[in-house]
């Protein structure tokens, strides 16, 4: 090779490493091989060299230019990589920064522990039931075998309207509009808004009950402790969570039973909450009263069963720790906020 | 009811102390709401006897007292007003540590040595407050430890009864269930019959036999009503929580405790002829023993004599003839008046006693006779006096004799699911006072005349599982006969529905039902609402006729707590009086209010309007399906130009606006509201999908641009269009809607991409030109459109 064609390969050699970016890279590899470039121009001074050294001297210059290319093709690809590796410097961002969007709401504390009291219950085959919420006197009373001046009413101060309908008291009135309307075996749980005229720290004259009810052919009182024994341990999340069964009275159920489980903040040790007793009162049940059957034309000799009422407050007090029962109806969105 | 330990131990002492005493009862149905000592933890505290006192030289409200502690006379300086020579109190001595572990020594006020403190009963933890020193009775033994003369290691037990239990309203009714439980022996107080000693009679007429089938009375003469109420008996009411009113309001206060009898006397001498038990003339009115008058209904049972009215039957004594200092004769009443009579009378007239407590509950019908006997034996023995013979009045309606129950074996394994072994069964039944009788299939059981509450075979499987322990019932699980359950497709899952909302930034809010009337009448003017009869309060006095009332309450409440930004929905009934019946309708609002995103980096900050939330209103609906439109319509509490009727397949289902601007200044709302309410049942009704072939054939889409009047609707373009276009119209996109510089005054731009496709073939362009024409032409027609170009 020529050392004229040499010194251009390394003067192009040069110029390429100068190149600090794809357009002056392409400048150079214009210059050199485009189609007024150097190397192109040496290919065009071959016909006037003698016949013999033509050949040689084509390779030469074909072998220059090669070697140029691979030179530009190196640069290249070191450029681009560079230009790719600025490109993605400078779109980088800061990860750690919040997304854009609308935030997420959230369920009250009451519709939450309702869905789960009704998802668990809903395993054994309880459906959900509702029903109005200005009832009338016998459906709130009177076919839960509480006559006019039983003193149960007085326990329940109760609504009333100028025609003597009522805001029903619990939500068992939806069991008696349930048996009225279909034949047993029934399970059904009927969870919603009830009413009682009484306001302090303690009350509020609207709150939320689950009311449950199982009747079929072969349903006792160890099935009614079985059923809430186990509803309490799920709904607490807690195996070992113990539980008592204490007489009580109930115009509706007979027998009748409180349960109590063992108190969740001390854990049966004793503290304000559970007044030192390590137990808290957390519902009522009892064994459908023969007369409530009766009313709703069910055969009590045939059928038995259970019914339960479940405050929806109190299990979401207990909980999620909420220590004022006002909370729930202030809807404050700093206490909404808590249940997202 | 409280009462002492001590008073119960007399009766029925089994051998456990008092926490266990206390649970045993609790896991048996009787409430222990607490049990507190009836005085603090103190000692060297003695009864002590002032002799004499003078004024403090120094100081004008303490007394230098002399005062006798059994041994010898020592100086005391003392603040109360009661002071005085004569007077026993209690001597904290020198050395008596007091509650709270306060120590007494020797001291010297303002300058005068004080050799102990005399001691009043808030000192002694004894009681909440207290007026003066405690005053002891005069037959104290001057020198004795207080502890031992009152008897103060003792508990006061406060039970708390279901209404079925008032058998347990009494000492005795307690013992009897102690008893059973601990199967221990029942030891009554020793009494005794008292015979008449004079002949003194009155006439009792039963004009009202259903509601007071048994009445006793009994004349008591020459009694001493001066006379002391021994400490024993004093002691024991106060810790009953009855405060002595003199020896013979204490002997009645006392049965009631001890027996369950609620008794009343009256002043012999104020009593004009006949007595006479008949149910009030309506209206009549009464004058009781605290002064109140009342006017009494048709249906209260009263004591009355030829003259006056005497008492509101087992409620209250009346004024009139009520036992004062100077009475000196004495007429006892114990009468058996049912349930039905009494109940919710004293409530009526804004009383709660003591005796309407037990009466309205029920009262043992055997009791009457053995109760005026025992009154009768304490007050002669504390007042002196004679007696009467007893007077006894029975109507027809008066039966002690319970009929039998059949309880049956089967039967109690049925509703309990464990078997009893039948002399478990007998056994019980026996010691709760039940007659027991072999029968077919079990047993017939007579009940006592005390539990009342005994009807039927359940109340019997309670009582014994109640005896056994309920927490001995094995726990299992209820067999289930599993299948498979109807499960719509056409109902929307209120789970999804609620989700919804929430992922787009609404927080669930519940609020009371009642509301106030105003709001109501406000936001639903045209709604008729239903008011209560006794409401909490007029902020709380009728049912809702629009969720927007309660949710805005709260909006307000947020808003006032730094909250700008709020964003709600309720799901809940509301309640429309109609002509036949009340709407109990569930429904579903939203309120929001404030920027539409909360203050973020990357996003704009801007107030919300009405299409961001008819942009939620939409997403919620989709989950539904079917054809939704929003119809221009005025509502009064809307914006006139900013509410929309929603209609859901042709129904009108609900609204949505921005609160009108002159509601939100009464509402006293700070910032623009929007809202929405939508019944619930039409959200919730679901398309079941139908699947519709797809074309193989390219889309084409022209957009066009048109001028029309300002006030003309979109969806009223959209129409058109769709009226004018053919089958291979697919779609019509608003994609700009302008007015302002560039197009002249009344006038905005319309513009729409309308979507085209065939199922056949390729549209070429001569078919779209064609259709983009026709239905240009039909705008220009029909709705004075012009083509911008
Ligand atoms: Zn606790």
């Amino acid at each position: 090779m020529s050392e004229d064609l040499q010194e251009l390969i390394s003067k192009a050699q040069s110029a390429i490493d100068a190149a600090t970016d794809l357009q002056q890279l392409d400048q150079v590899r214009v210059d050199y091989l485009g189609k007024k470039g150097v190397i192109t121009a040496q290919l065009k001074t071959l016909g006037k060299l003698p016949a013999e050294q033509r050949k040689q001297a084509g390779q030469d210059i074909n072998e220059a230019k090669r070697s140029v290319q691979t030179a530009l093709e190196v640069r290249h690809a070191t450029l681009e990589e560079a230009r790719l590796k600025s490109i993605l410097e400078s779109e980088t961002v800061d990860v750690s920064l919040p997304g854009r969007g609308q935030d997420v709401g959230a369920l009250h504390p009451v519709t939450r522990t309702r869905e789960r009291i009704e998802e668990i219950f809903s395993q054994m085959g309880f459906e959900t039931a509702e029903g109005p919420e200005i009832e009338d006197d016998y459906h709130n009373f009177e076919a839960l075998n509480i006559p006019e001046q039983h003193p149960a009413r007085a326990m329940q101060d109760t609504f009333y309207f100028e025609d003597k309908r009522v805001l029903r008291t619990h939500t068992s009135p939806v069991q008696i509009r349930t048996m009225e309307n279909k034949q047993p075996p029934y399970r059904i749980i009927a969870p919603g808004r009830v009413y009682r005229c009484d306001s302090d720290v303690t009350h509020t004259p609207m709150f939320h009950q689950v009311e449950g009810l199982l009747i079929d052919e072969n349903i006792s009182f160890a099935d009614l402790m079985g059923t809430l024994d186990r509803f309490l341990k799920l709904f607490f999340e807690n195996e070992d969570l113990k539980t008592r069964f204490r007489p009580s009275y109930f115009p509706f159920t007979e027998p009748s039973s409180e349960v109590d489980i063992q108190c969740v903040m001390c854990h049966g040790e004793g503290c304000r909450i559970c007044g030192h007793t390590g137990w808290i009162e957390i519902l009522g049940c009892g064994m459908v009263h023969p007369n409530v059957l009766a009313h709703v034309k069910v055969d009590n000799e045939k059928f038995v069963g259970f019914a339960f009422g479940i405050g929806i407050e109190r299990m979401a007090m207990l909980r999620y720790g909420v220590n004022d029962l006002r909370l729930f109806f202030e809807n404050d969105l700093r206490f909404l906020k808590q249940f997202s | 009811m409280k009462f002492s330990e001590q008073w119960l131990r007399e009766w029925a002492n089994p051998a456990i102390n008092v926490n266990d005493l206390a649970d045993q009862i609790t896991m048996a149905g009787l409430e222990v709401d607490s049990v507190v000592p009836v005085a603090g933890e103190f000692s060297g505290v003695i009864v002590a006897e002032i002799i004499s006192l003078e004024k403090h030289p120094d100081a004008d409200k303490l007394n230098v007292c002399q005062v006798n502690n059994g041994t010898e006379t020592i100086q005391i300086v003392c603040g109360a007003a009661n002071a005085r020579a004569g007077l026993k109190a209690p001597l904290a001595t020198i050395g008596a540590v007091l509650p709270g572990n306060f120590n007494i020594k020797k001291s010297k006020l303002r300058g005068v040595e004080s050799f102990g403190m005399l001691c009043a009963e808030t000192e002694l933890a004894m009681a909440e407050s207290s007026d003066g020193l405690m005053e002891l009775a005069s037959d104290a033994t001057v020198g004795m430890d207080i502890r031992d003369y009152l008897q103060l290691d003792d508990q006061i037990i406060e039970i708390e009864l279901t209404p079925n239990r008032s058998d347990c309203l009494s000492i005795q009714g307690v013992a009897r269930e102690v008893a059973t439980l601990n199967n221990c022996e029942l030891t009554p107080a020793d009494m005794n019959a008292q015979p008449a000693t004079i002949d003194d009679v009155i006439k009792v007429n039963i004009a009202a036999g259903d509601a007071c089938p048994h009445y006793l009375g009994r004349v008591i003469r020459n009694v001493n009503v001066t006379a002391e109420t021994p400490l024993w008996m004093q002691e024991k009411l106060r810790r009953s929580g009855f405060r002595s009113h003199g020896p013979v309001v204490d002997v009645t206060n006392y049965v009631l405790m001890e027996l369950g009898q609620p008794m009343h006397a009256f002043d012999l001498d104020k009593l004009n002829g006949d007595i006479t038990v008949r149910m009030a003339a309506a209206g009549e009115e009464v004058e009781l023993l605290d002064g109140k008058k009342v006017n009494a209904a048709a249906d209260t049972l009263l004591i009355t004599d030829a003259k006056n009215v005497l008492a509101l039957a087992g409620i209250m004594g009346g004024e009139w003839s009520s036992v004062t200092d100077d009475t000196r004769h004495v007429f006892f009443e114990s009468a058996y008046f049912t349930p039905d009579a009494i109940a919710g009378r004293a409530r009526r007239y804004g009383l709660h006693t003591d005796s309407s407590h037990r009466f309205e509950r029920g009262v043992d019908p055997a009791l009457q006779s053995q109760a005026i006997e025992r009154a009768t034996e304490l007050l002669l023995q504390i007042a002196g006096g004679e007696a009467g013979p007893v007077i006894e009045e029975t109507t027809s309606a008066y039966s002690i004799k319970r009929e039998a129950i059949h309880l049956r074996k089967a039967r109690i394994k049925r509703i309990l699911g464990i078997e009893l072994a039948d002399d478990e069964i007998e056994a019980i039944l026996t010691r709760l006072g039940m007659q027991v009788a072999a029968a077919a299939e079990g047993w017939l059981v007579t009940a006592p005349s005390f539990r009342f509450d005994i009807t039927i075979e359940s109340d019997l499987i309670e009582e014994l599982i109640r005896i056994h322990g309920y927490n001995n019932i094995p726990r299992v699980m209820p067999v289930y006969q599993s299948g498979l359950r109807e499960k719509t497709e056409k109902q929307l899952a209120m789970q999804n529905l609620r989700q919804n909302l929430l992922d787009h930034g609404y927080f669930e809010a519940v609020t009371y039902s009642f509301v106030d009337p105003e709001w109501c009448k406000a936001l639903a003017p045209d709604s008729k609402a239903i008011a209560l009869a006794n409401p909490m309060s007029s902020e709380m006095s009728v049912m809702r006729t629009t969720l927007w009332a309660g949710m805005l309450k709260v909006l307000q409440y947020n808003l006032n707590r730094q909250q700008s930004r709020v964003r709600l929905f309720e799901t809940g009934l509301r309640f429309i009086e109609q002509e036949s019946a009340t709407l109990q309708q569930p429904m579903l609002a939203g309120v929001a209010t404030g920027p539409l995103l909360s203050e973020q980096w990357a996003a704009d900050s801007r107030e919300i309007d009405f299409f961001d939330i008819k942009g939620d209103v939409e997403a919620l609906l989709a989950l539904g399906g079917g054809k939704i439109e929003c119809v221009a319509e005025k509502h009064p509490a809307l914006h006139p130009g900013q509410s929309a009727k929603v209609i859901k397949d042709g129904q009108a289902i609900g609204w949505i606006g921005a609160l009108h601007p002159e509601l939100q200044k009464t509402l006293d709302l700070s910032q623009k509201v929007y809202v929405f309410e939508l019944e619930l049942g039409s959200v919730c009704d679901k398309n079941v999908p139908k699947f519709n072939v797809l074309s193989k054939f390219p889309e084409v889409r022209r957009d066009i641009s048109l001028l029309v009047d300002q006030k003309l609707s979109v969806s009223a373009i959209k129409e058109c269009v769709v009226r004018a276009g053919s089958e291979v119209l697919k779609d019509i996109i608003v994609f700009d809607v302008y007015a302002g510089k560039g197009v002249s005054p009344g006038l905005k731009s319309v513009a729409l991409g309308l979507i085209l496709q065939d199922f056949s073939r390729t549209l070429i362009d001569d078919d779209v030109d064609q259709e983009i024409q026709k239905i240009v032409s039909s705008l220009e027609k029909e709705l004075n459109a012009t083509l911008r170009e």
